[in-house]
Parts: structure tokens; C-alpha cells; sequence
């Protein structure tokens, strides 16, 4: 079993689009888009979202939102459930947070990492630099390691990367981006032969560095 | 005397008909500042309001109000649906099985409803939004309410929602799809404030 997700949009179109985008990269995720009103229109049903709700009911659904009425709806839907506490809204953009959900859910990420990987999308990244100054510890873990597939960083990696790294207990960096932000990894820009350096703090530190040496070393199983 | 599921009602079906007089008007006050669609979904979802209570009459006010809160949740389908739905719920849960709703009832009850507003839509005073109506609204039933009419807390407060609905014309919005707007915001009365003093307005109409 993983997490399900749900998608509410003002729009089917947009709600059923970002689920089938964000399904071929987690297959095995149920998704539920829950777009459009009853009939048909643009906005938000209570009825649409609380069967999407429903359905997706089990071990933990991820909610992810578009616009104002959206998130209204969605917390009034979230109130009826069965069980309130098993529903988390995401509070993060809604084709990345989903794409970034989906692919944590896929690794078999908890509801509330799912949750935070969707999240991790809207954060800033944080500078290199400024991030320097913050991490004041050394860190518990780290490694250096090259990317050898053709295609390097690119967004399949780096889902891979932020998904398994969401459902661990520790803080990563590579080359100073959140290693559990997708958007952060893609945007290193790493093509083939760049070092990746990592530095892990937390619990799972090793075991984190141990994920990126693997993953990496085996080109994300891609060429 | 207090107010009874006759009074429930009659204030949704008051409330039903203000919104299809009112629709064009808060089509077009909703035109610059929003998606120009609070008229038809207002009127939409109270039409379904009647028509579920044409099926089900409800049996206490508090049952009547439950029943219009899930009707507006899944019927209106913009932003006005979820918090009109919270606010009615809210107000229905306050009042509970009571079948005799006296003065300081309603102004919880009233006061419920707000809450529920601010809870579900995360707006305060000054957003430009349907809070700067129900709040004085509710300051207003909260005054006069120790006279124990329930007409009088009735029609005070919907006359604090119609000044505060005016009062949302030089407002900046800063909640909704108005708030994309900015600057240009200022100058146009909320459409959700209005819908708020018009169903207020209805309220004591329905206890005359």
C-alpha cells in the first residue's frame, strides 16, 4: 500500500492533466483527480471531493489544491471524512507539488513526507553560501560521488533523488541544494561527470549517503 | 416569543429570492475585481437549497440551516460555497436541537456563523471581504441582544452589514481573486460582503 493522492482544480481538465502527468512518473500511486464542479462547470464540488476522499481513504491521503475555493473545499471535505486525521493538505503548486508527491508516495514515503515533498517544491533555494553559514555542525555523513549516466541530473534522477530521500530522517544536501527538493536538484544543472558532493545530518545520515551512493553509482539505472 | 423552523425558512426562501433579484448586480460587482460568477452561483445554490427543502422540510431551525450548509457546499462551486457552507453549519451546530431560538441563541449562533467564515477563508477586518460585513453584524446582534427581541438583534445586525458592506468600496483586497488585483481593488465593493448583508437583510424580513 502507498500513500493516495488527490487533486482538486477549479478544472477537470486540469485536475485529470496533472494526474496523468504526474502517474508516469509513480506508477503504482493512486491518484484521484477531483476537477470541476458537478456539472461540469469551473470550481470546486464538496460531493466530487469527498468521493475522491473516500476512495483514496486507507493508509493516508495527500491533497493537492489550486486556487482559494480549492483549498476551502478541500478542508470542508477533509472535516466529513471517516477520518480527519488521515487526510494532510499540501500547500505547495500543484502540477510540481503533485509530480513531487507522487514520486515520494512511489518510494513508499508516510503521508506527512509525502506531504513535505510536495512542500519542498515551494521553498526558495537556499544559497550555497547562506546555507554554509546555517549548517554550522559538520555533517554526520557525506560523500562525493559522479554521475555516469548520459543524460545526468535530469528529472527522472532527481525525483528519484527527493522521493527516497523524503521518506528519511535526515537533512541532505548535494552540492548545497535540498536533496528532498526535485526543483533544487534539477536546477544544479549536473550533467555527466559532475561530482556530487553530499553531506547528510540527521538519524539516517549514512543511510541517506548510502541511497545517493547507490543510485547515483548505478546511473539511476538509466545509460 | 422567539424564532422557530417557520422563521428558518421563510429566511432561506427570503434569501433565495434576494439572490436571484440581486444576480445581475453581484455578476457585475464581482465582474471587475473577481470571475463574475458570484451572482450565478449564489442564485444557483440557493435554488438547491429550496429544492431540498421542498423534498425534506426540516423539522428545527438548526436542521433547516445544516441542510442549506452541505446544499451551498456542493452546489455554488466558487469560493462563497465552502464559506457560506461553514458559516451556516457553524450556526447550526450552536443552535443544536433547540425548536425556540431566543436573543442570546442567535447572537451565538450569529457569531458561530463569522467564525466559521474566518476559520474556513482566513480573512480578517480591512481584507475587502464577506468578514467586513458579518463582523459588525455580529458586534451589532452581540449589543442589543441583552433586550432579549430577537427582532431587534435581527434587524441591527443586518443593517451593520449593509454599512459594512459599503465600507469594503476603498478597501484594498487582500483575500481572494480580488487580491491579484492590488490597487486596482479599491474603489469596488466586495460582492461577498453584499451577498452577506443581503442574506442578513432576509434574516430579519423573515422574523417581521
Amino acid at each position: 500500500m502507498t500513500v493516495r493522492l488527490v487533486v482538486v482544480s477549479h478544472s477537470a481538465k486540469i485536475a485529470d492533466g496533472a494526474a496523468e502527468l504526474a502517474a508516469q512518473m509513480a506508477p503504482d500511486v493512486l491518484i484521484l483527480p477531483a476537477g470541476g464542479t458537478d456539472d461540469g462547470r469551473i470550481g470546486t464540488s464538496l460531493e466530487k471531493v469527498m468521493a475522491a476522499l473516500e476512495q483514496a481513504s486507507g493508509d493516508g491521503v495527500v491533497v493537492l489544491t489550486d486556487l482559494g475555493s480549492a483549498v476551502m473545499t478541500a478542508e470542508s471535505a477533509a472535516e466529513f471524512a471517516a477520518d480527519p486525521d488521515s487526510v494532510l493538505l499540501a500547500d505547495a503548486p500543484l502540477v510540481e507539488g503533485l509530480v513531487a508527491a507522487a514520486v515520494a508516495a512511489q518510494t513508499g514515503a508516510d503521508a506527512a513526507a509525502v506531504k513535505d515533498a510536495a512542500e519542498a517544491v515551494y521553498r526558495p533555494p537556499v544559497h550555497p553560501a547562506e546555507a554554509e553559514h546555517v549548517h554550522q555542525q559538520p555533517p554526520d555523513a557525506t560523500g562525493d560521488f559522479e554521475l555516469v549516466n548520459q543524460a545526468g541530473m535530469h528529472a527522472r534522477p532527481a525525483a528519484k533523488i527527493a522521493g527516497g530521500l523524503s521518506a528519511m530522517d535526515a537533512d541532505v544536501t548535494v552540492n548545497g541544494a535540498d536533496g528532498a527538493s526535485m526543483t533544487e536538484l534539477m536546477m544544479l544543472a549536473a550533467g555527466k561527470g559532475t561530482v556530487l558532493h553530499v553531506e547528510a545530518s540527521g538519524p539516517d545520515a549514512a543511510k541517506a549517503v548510502g541511497y545517493l551512493e547507490r543510485l547515483v553509482g548505478s546511473g539511476f539505472g538509466e545509460p | 416569543m422567539g424564532l422557530d423552523v417557520g422563521w428558518a425558512v421563510r429566511w432561506l426562501t427570503l434569501s433565495a429570492q434576494a439572490m436571484a433579484e440581486h444576480r445581475v448586480e453581484l455578476i457585475e460587482l464581482d465582474r471587475p475585481i473577481g470571475d463574475s460568477d458570484h451572482g450565478e452561483n449564489m442564485d444557483r445554490g440557493f435554488k438547491a437549497v429550496m429544492d431540498k427543502l421542498a423534498e425534506a422540510p426540516p423539522e428545527t431551525p438548526g436542521a433547516a440551516l445544516k441542510l442549506t450548509a452541505m446544499t451551498l457546499m456542493s452546489k455554488v462551486g466558487g469560493a462563497a460555497g465552502p464559506l457560506y457552507g461553514t458559516a451556516f453549519l457553524r450556526a447550526a451546530t450552536a443552535l443544536g436541537s433547540t425548536s425556540d431560538i431566543d436573543a442570546a441563541t442567535l447572537a451565538t449562533a450569529l457569531q458561530a456563523a463569522r467564525d466559521g467564515i474566518v476559520a474556513r477563508g482566513k480573512a480578517e477586518s480591512g481584507d475587502k471581504t464577506m468578514v467586513d460585513a458579518w463582523t459588525p453584524a455580529i458586534e451589532a446582534a452581540a449589543a442589543t441582544a441583552g433586550d432579549g427581541d430577537v427582532r431587534k438583534v435581527l434587524l441591527a445586525a443586518a443593517e451593520a452589514a449593509e454599512a459594512g458592506a459599503v465600507s469594503t468600496d476603498p478597501m484594498l483586497a487582500r483575500k481572494g481573486r480580488a487580491s491579484y488585483l492590488g490597487e486596482r481593488s479599491i474603489g469596488h465593493r466586495d460582492p461577498g460582503a453584499v451577498s452577506s448583508a443581503l442574506i442578513l437583510r432576509a434574516a430579519a424580513g423573515a422574523a417581521e
